[in-house]
């Protein structure tokens, strides 16, 4: 197809089955916890606002979660179909940690998910509680797993290779937590986190914009911006601890996102922009800062870092696009850190709900986690390449012996089906968003009159207090 | 005595096997009858009987694939490229059943597509794990630890045959799912497919079942050879048994017996299934010993399914529970 051979065509199919699907776990990982936080804080304080918006956004995690299912079982069965080399000779050693995530996450979020959507009037608030946290768990579990066996495809350990080239496990727990892997899961789930705190800052937004006094509203969005806050320094301290990590064991993967075809021996420029040229091995165009690369990789203003010349070039990942992901999810990284200080200010000066432009800047942000995501992702995975097994196994050996005939079918179907199908998704969640949490008891206005009626005013009586609550 | 692992290990991802295709079997068979039923309220219903357990049930199928990745890769390596197609058209058609779940509530205007996405998935999906199978049953080609046959060994009379047997088999777990779960409408509609649906069932099991042994000699030999036709005999006959059970349950208004007389059929070919496969996982090349992945993976997989799987068996049957009986037709988040 298009003159791709089989190979290029089964990496594209799945390049493009993985990131969809990363769309909806990075979405519903976020969403099971603010779901479990909503749920318990309406059980610990039995205030109405938060059983209010735990089933607005259970119908929303409900669609994305179907989503992120089906989309998974695909991923599960495509390790097998097209890439069975690769299944065949990592499957002893990774195999059973992707077992354990079926074991230990799937089961546990599948199971409970149905008491958590349908189950509440039937097992009571408190079980309801504990379901929606096993949901949680469950998808913190499938990271967990997950991410250790992508962070071992990065930096392999604990196995040995038999005479058939098997990947045969030696020691598990230097396969589970190999060196990439702490940092990776900690930079996912975070990026997950913020994901969520973006879009339910964003659909607060949008109906605080519509109607400033709405109490579901303002109470999400208050929560998605202190999320951010917290989530979003935090989330470029820890994307540089896993920059750093990856110098060490992936330095060409390195070398690529920061457009270095040169070494520096004694310190390399920050390269700010540029235009990346693998075949004329030149970053054009580069603004760069000098010493300021070293200084942020090794912590050394003279710190010696390689470029991809160091390396020949059937081994270098493609800096034409590791470049360009990486940036988009820095500079949106920045984008992140930027609201959540904004909406700290306004915090402070008391017009979080009604700083318009804050406003539409959180709207604006929304889908910002999804596109950091996805491009964090084609940065570590492409950057792997020409590897699926860093150093070991090339990605042109992993692959089934299918034929190109086969794999272009598969992947028109995909396609088709993907956009056809996860595009009516996602316009069903748009659409729910669209829609406010329904008003309830108006309890915020409940509230500071029993506060009242505890501390009257010296014009009030009691009387007219009780009066006033029982309308 | 030593373990023996591989075995263990066959036996779970076999125990994996039959869990999904007895679980998502009738949520998939509800599918396939889907257009019989008349009336959205009564289709509301039906699908409703199965929401809050089709995510856990599908997930068995995640375990048997995966599964066979972690402890026996070789196999898992040969057969997926071997049923590519099948596989691939399995995996689309449980995209547009999956989210029919959830989508069919969001729209008024679209809800028929998404019944019509139910139904063409929930039939195209069964018919792709019944076609798979039956190329499994006929053999894959092997050779240097890869398959080594074309893009369309799997397409055969024989597997076009089992993919129409698990059809029809599914259907009938679909309706005696809904005679056990609802009254009414739905209940007496869904009896009236199971009358047709049984018989068929145990006529194309048998069908299936006299084909088999005549694809492979080693299959008749495991089946009709003295001593084993004195253990493998008690296969058809309760078989038999189990329908004796459906059509008592049928005509007594004992709801719950069809359902799992049914199950019981399933089971009964499983184990048949297993009977003849056995020393072979990938037949007629690969055996279950061969191609286990090394012992430190089985011990570590096998530790953890032996704690995990009872306790997954255990909250499984506390959704279930939560959800027993008749079901309230106001019941459902929609």
């Amino acid at each position: 197809m298009f003159g791709f051979d089989a190979l290029e065509l089964a990496r594209f199919q799945f390049a493009f089955t993985v990131s969809f699907h990363f769309i909806f776990p990075a979405f519903s990982i976020g969403l099971a916890s603010y779901l479990a936080v909503l749920n318990g804080l309406h059980l610990f304080t039995g205030r109405e606002v938060y059983l209010r918006l735990f089933n607005y956004w259970k119908i929303i995690f409900a669609v994305a979660f179907a989503m992120g299912v089906v989309s998974g079982i695909v991923m599960s069965y495509q390790f097998g179909t097209n890439w069975s080399v690769f299944s065949e000779r990592a499957g002893p050693t990774i195999g059973p940690v992707m077992a354990y995530e079926v074991l230990t996450a799937f089961f546990l979020e599948a199971g409970f998910l149905g008491v958590m959507l349908f189950g509440r009037a039937k097992v009571g608030p408190a079980l309801h509680f504990a379901a929606t946290l096993m949901v949680a768990v469950g998808t913190l579990g499938s990271a967990f797993w997950i991410l250790s066996v992508n962070s071992w495809m990065h930096t392999p350990q604990g196995f040995s290779i038999n005479e058939v080239g098997e990947f045969v496990p030696e020691n598990y727990w230097e396969v589970i937590f190999n060196p990439s892997f702490p940092y990776r899961l900690v930079h996912t789930v975070l990026g997950a986190y913020l994901t969520t705190a973006l879009v339910v800052g964003a659909v607060g937004a949008w109906h605080l914009l519509r109607d400033g006094a709405h109490p579901a509203a303002r109470k999400m969005y208050a929560m998605a911006m202190g999320m951010i806050v917290v989530v979003a320094p935090l989330q470029i301290v820890a994307g540089d601890f896993h920059g750093v990590n990856t110098f060490h064991h992936q330095p060409a993967k390195i070398a690529a996102m920061e457009g270095h075809y040169e070494s520096y021996p004694d310190g390399a420029p920050l390269i700010l922009f540029g235009v990346p040229d693998d075949e004329a091995e030149v970053t054009r165009y580069a603004l760069e800062i000098p010493k300021l690369g070293s200084l942020i990789l090794t912590h050394d203003w003279n710190g010696a870092v390689q470029g991809l010349k160091a390396w020949p070039r059937d081994e270098r990942p493609p800096a034409e696009i590791v470049f360009w992901t990486f940036r988009v999810m820095v500079g949106l990284g920045v984008l992140m850190l930027a609201l959540g200080v904004w909406a700290a200010v306004a915090r402070w000066r008391g017009r979080l709900y009604d700083s318009r432009p804050l406003l539409y800047a959180a709207l604006a942000m929304g889908p910002a986690g999804f596109v950091a995501v996805i491009a964090g992702w084609v940065t570590t995975e492409v950057g792997r390449q020409p590897y699926t097994v860093y150093g070991l196994m090339t990605t042109a050996e992993s692959v089934s012996p299918i034929t190109l005939e086969a794999v272009t079918t598969s992947l028109i179907a995909f396609i088709v089906v993907y956009f056809a199908v996860f595009g009516a998704g996602t316009f069903y969640i748009l659409r729910l968003m669209r829609e406010p949490p329904e008003e309830g008891a108006p309890e915020d206005v409940v509230g500071p009159i029993r506060t009242a009626g505890i501390t009257p005013g010296p014009t009030q009586t009691r009387g007219t207090i009780r009066g006033q609550a029982e309308t | 005595m030593a373990l023996d692992l591989p075995f263990i290990a066959a036996g779970v991802i076999a125990f994996a096997v039959l869990a999904y295709v007895i679980l998502d079997g009738f949520d998939l068979g509800i599918g396939i009858i889907f257009p019989t039923l008349k009336g959205e309220a009564n289709r509301d219903l039906a699908m409703n009987t199965v929401a809050p357990v089709w995510d856990g049930n599908e997930t068995w199928l995640i375990m048997g694939g995966g599964g066979l990745f972690a402890v026996f890769p070789l196999a898992y390596a040969v057969v997926m490229p071997a049923l590519y197609a099948p596989i691939i058209a399995m995996l689309l058609a449980l995209i547009f059943r999956g989210v029919a779940f959830e989508f069919r509530w969001r729209t008024k205007r679209w809800k028929g597509v998404w019944d019509l996405s139910f139904f063409l998935g929930s039939v195209v999906a069964t018919f792709a794990q019944g076609v798979a199978l039956g190329a499994l049953v006929q053999g894959v080609a092997v050779e240097d630890r890869a398959y080594a046959g074309g893009p369309w060994d799997w397409l055969t009379p024989f597997s076009l045959l089992t993919g129409a047997a698990l059809l029809v088999g599914y259907a009938l777990l679909g309706s005696t799912w809904l005679v056990m779960k609802t009254e009414g409408y739905v209940r007496d509609r869904a009896a009236r497919l199971a009358w047709l649906a049984g018989p068929a069932t145990l006529a194309l099991i048998g069908i299936v079942s006299l084909l088999t042994p005549f694809l492979n000699p080693l299959y008749m030999e495991r089946w009709f050879a003295v001593p084993n036709v004195f253990f493998t005999i008690w296969v058809p006959a309760l078989v038999l048994a189990a329908a004796f059970v459906f059509v008592r349950g049928m005509r007594g208004g004992r709801d719950s017996w069809p359902f799992l007389a049914s199950l019981a059929v399933f089971v009964l070919s499983f184990v048949g299934l297993g009977i003849s496969f056995y020393p072979y996982i990938v037949p007629p090349h690969l055996t279950i010993a061969e191609t286990a992945a090394p012992p430190l993976a089985l011990a570590f997989v096998l530790v953890g399914a032996a704690i995990l799987v009872p306790l997954i068996l255990a909250y499984t049957a506390y959704a279930y529970w939560v959800f027993r009986g008749k079901i309230d037709p106001d019941h459902g988040y929609h």
